[in-house]
């Protein structure tokens, strides 16, 4: 599988990111900057976690309007899976790629610990190697994690059986308890809990795993 | 020609940023405060000295980056 990571002045989460996939896929992924207008053939895009333009204006908003967005957007909608992790899901929501946005914590404090999350669809290339309703572990590392959007969109993720992932008590405020979303053609997912930190027995669990090996089998 | 753009939360958006100002204000006393929303003011030079086009650009540039528009609104006035 060939994958390429997107790194924005202020990422800090791609190293991690380019570890894990390549340790499950076996093939290193290539970086692409930020500035670039091109991306290479790939299958799998991903924005990494970080502070992207240090989170100035607001969350990801800044690096939405870059010129590897458009880019992004036109192989997504080819049908290139793209993944988006923390301020990658605030990324990809800034730049309208996924609805909704991620505002300021309910609590209004950062939270970096390990949560529980559901998986409620298996209806997609990054959740099928899970079994829907499995609760897993997983990181978080967020101001900005509060998920809204307005009650009609709210309606379509759940109609749609578009909500990916739900926090097991609820860290940051996020309404329906929502951690991750599926794009309408299932090939986005925007998530705030780093899959990428819990892929190996030294990471403390193997619980981010099964989202890379779904991939992979695709 | 100098221009301002006031960015708002729109009703109903929560504000834990406000609620939580609106708490220190009446830890210090201030009472009849009935709530507190915070937003963002952007000062803007632009070059033109048509006040109508200028405008229209301004509401371009906030449409399009000062705010998100899911959850915010804006407003653009042109000050001198």
């Amino acid at each position: 599988m060939k994958s390429a990571v997107v790194v924005f002045p202020g990422s800090n989460r791609e190293r991690d990111m380019v570890a894990a996939i390549e340790k499950i896929t076996g093939h290193r992924p290539a970086t692409v900057w930020h500035g670039d207008h091109d991306l290479p053939k790939v299958d799998l895009i991903v924005i990494p976690g970080g502070f992207s333009y240090g989170d100035y204006l607001r969350s990801g908003a800044i690096a939405a309007r870059e010129p590897i967005m458009a880019a992004i957007a036109r192989e997504a909608e080819r049908g290139v899976a793209v993944l988006g992790v923390c301020n990658g899901f605030q990324i990809l929501c800034e730049a309208g790629l996924l609805p909704g946005v991620l505002m300021r914590n309910a609590g209004l404090k950062f939270i970096c610990k390990e949560v529980d999350l559901r998986v409620e669809t298996t209806d997609s290339r990054f959740t099928r190697g899970y079994a829907k309703g499995e609760v897993i572990r997983s990181p978080v590392a967020h101001g900005d994690g509060n998920y809204r959007t307005d009650d009609e969109t709210l309606k379509r993720l759940q109609d749609e059986d578009r909500i990916a992932f739900r926090y097991v008590g609820n860290p940051n405020g996020s309404v329906d308890d929502i951690a991750g979303i599926l794009s309408e053609k299932r090939n986005i997912l925007g998530m705030m809990p780093h899959p990428e930190n819990l892929i190996e027995p030294l990471n403390g669990g193997l619980d981010g795993r099964p989202l890379f090996e779904s991939l992979l089998a695709a | 020609m100098k221009a301002r753009v006031t960015v708002t939360l729109k009703n109903g958006v929560l504000d834990p940023q406000g609620k939580a100002i609106e708490g220190a204000l009446g830890a210090l006393g201030f009472a009849g405060i009935g709530s507190v929303r915070q937003g963002k003011v952007f000062d803007i030079e632009v070059e033109s000295t048509d006040a109508a086009k200028a405008k229209t650009e301004l509401e371009a540039m906030a449409a399009k980056l000062l705010a998100n528009t899911v959850i915010e609104n804006y407003r653009v006035e042109i000050v001198d």
